[in-house]
């Protein structure tokens, strides 16, 4: 009796310790594969000849490109809709650089891994870029016609 | 500890944002097919409301409102519950099994509830208060399950409807923030300092939702569609 007293007890206080590390679990890998459905939209995409140019993405794009894009980004007036994704995947992507230098020396599968998922972030941000050229030249062009 | 302009501006979004959900909903059409969602999204409004007049009549440090805001809460993660199952019977119909989905749900809801009051019935001390605080943390725990659930079941089934590839993994990144925000809470209920960071990390996360129902509303028509296999963190 006295030990399922205790053995109840300690479970009592347990919990919220089990719950902790099993939420922070799953809210790594729901943020991963929240990010990832962000960027599957994105993916089918084409980006024009004109922001191949100003971002200097070739064929595909990697992950040294993210910041710079991220700069032109910054530059062109803000789409009302693609701020929080922006923001989101930001933090992804320096999450993928994080578990890079941590846990890449353990696995070096990982690091192939997270510089794909670099470059799609890149990508991203490239359309992106794209959707807030064609924003600022929508708008440009409506106060030229008012 | 009382809230400030900044808390107040947060709750005020959180609800213009809620309210913009049910609007996107009805502006696209879509508001009788994910009717639960919406169900909640005007629950939340309707409480939030409610709140600010307990609030306002009897004071943040009040009882009333200590014990309106847990069992309102709880209120919300069951009106939440409903949501959840309004996705799993859209994943489940073409299988057919959406009603032995939700009779489970209902069983699981029920289960939750009963291990709770055997938990805290056990500590006896304070029962009441701890209950509230005690249910909020299970519920959104077996909420958490739930959607974790319903996440290997898209996977599985292989849904490529965008919108509730996005509605689940939200629900998803919500259940978890919030269940650990409580397991938290539950852990170190005697540190002021750290009461107050969860306070305003509860808030940001109350945005987290209707941000993200917005955007799958806004972004993504109702027959948009992406493949499964881009979404597992294990590429398949």
């Amino acid at each position: 009796m006295m030990m399922g007293l205790t053995f109840n007890f300690s479970l009592a206080a347990m919990m919220p310790g089990i719950i902790l590390v099993v939420s922070l679990a799953a809210l790594l890998q729901f943020f991963i594969s929240y990010c990832r459905s962000l960027i599957a939209a994105s993916v089918k995409q084409p980006i024009s000849a004109d922001v191949r140019d100003v971002t200097g993405i070739v064929r595909t794009a990697c992950g040294e490109d993210f910041e710079r894009v991220i700069q032109l980004l910054r530059l062109c007036p803000a789409h009302p809709h693609d701020r929080s994704e922006i923001r989101a995947i930001g933090t992804y992507f320096r999450l993928l650089g994080f578990l890079r230098v941590s846990a890449g020396k353990l696995m070096p599968s990982l690091v192939s891994w997270t510089e794909t998922e670099r470059g799609q972030c890149a990508y991203f941000a490239a359309v992106a870029l794209e959707r807030r050229i064609a924003f600022s030249r929508d708008m440009l062009a409506e106060q030229m016609h008012t | 500890m009382t809230p400030g302009p900044i808390a107040y501006f947060i709750w005020i979004l959180c609800s213009l944002l809620e309210g913009a959900v049910v609007v996107c909903a009805l502006a696209r059409g879509s508001f009788r097919r994910y009717f639960t969602i919406n169900l909640y999204m005007a629950a939340s409004v309707a409480m939030s409301i409610g709140r600010y007049f307990v609030l306002s009549r009897y004071g943040f440090n009040s009882d009333q409102y200590f014990y309106f805001y847990y069992y309102s809460d709880a209120l919300l993660v069951i009106c939440l519950y409903f949501g959840l199952m309004g996705l799993y019977s859209i994943v489940f119909e073409e299988l057919g099994a959406g009603t032995y989905v939700r009779a489970f749900s209902m069983l699981l809801l029920g289960g939750t509830a009963l291990f709770t009051y055997a938990v805290v019935h056990q500590a006896q001390d304070r029962m009441v208060t701890r209950y509230v605080a005690e249910i909020s943390q299970n519920l959104y725990f077996v909420g958490l399950v739930l959607t974790y659930v319903l996440w290997g079941a898209v996977l599985k089934l292989r849904e490529t409807r965008a919108r509730v590839v996005q509605f689940v993994l939200s629900l998803g990144v919500y259940f978890s923030i919030s269940a650990a925000i409580y397991a938290l809470r539950n852990l170190y209920p005697n540190y002021p300092n750290l009461a107050s960071v969860l306070m305003y990390t509860s808030q940001i996360t109350d945005l987290l939702l209707p941000l993200a129902w917005n955007f799958a509303y806004l972004r993504f028509d109702d027959d948009a569609r992406f493949a499964p296999a881009r979404l597992a963190v294990i590429p398949r």
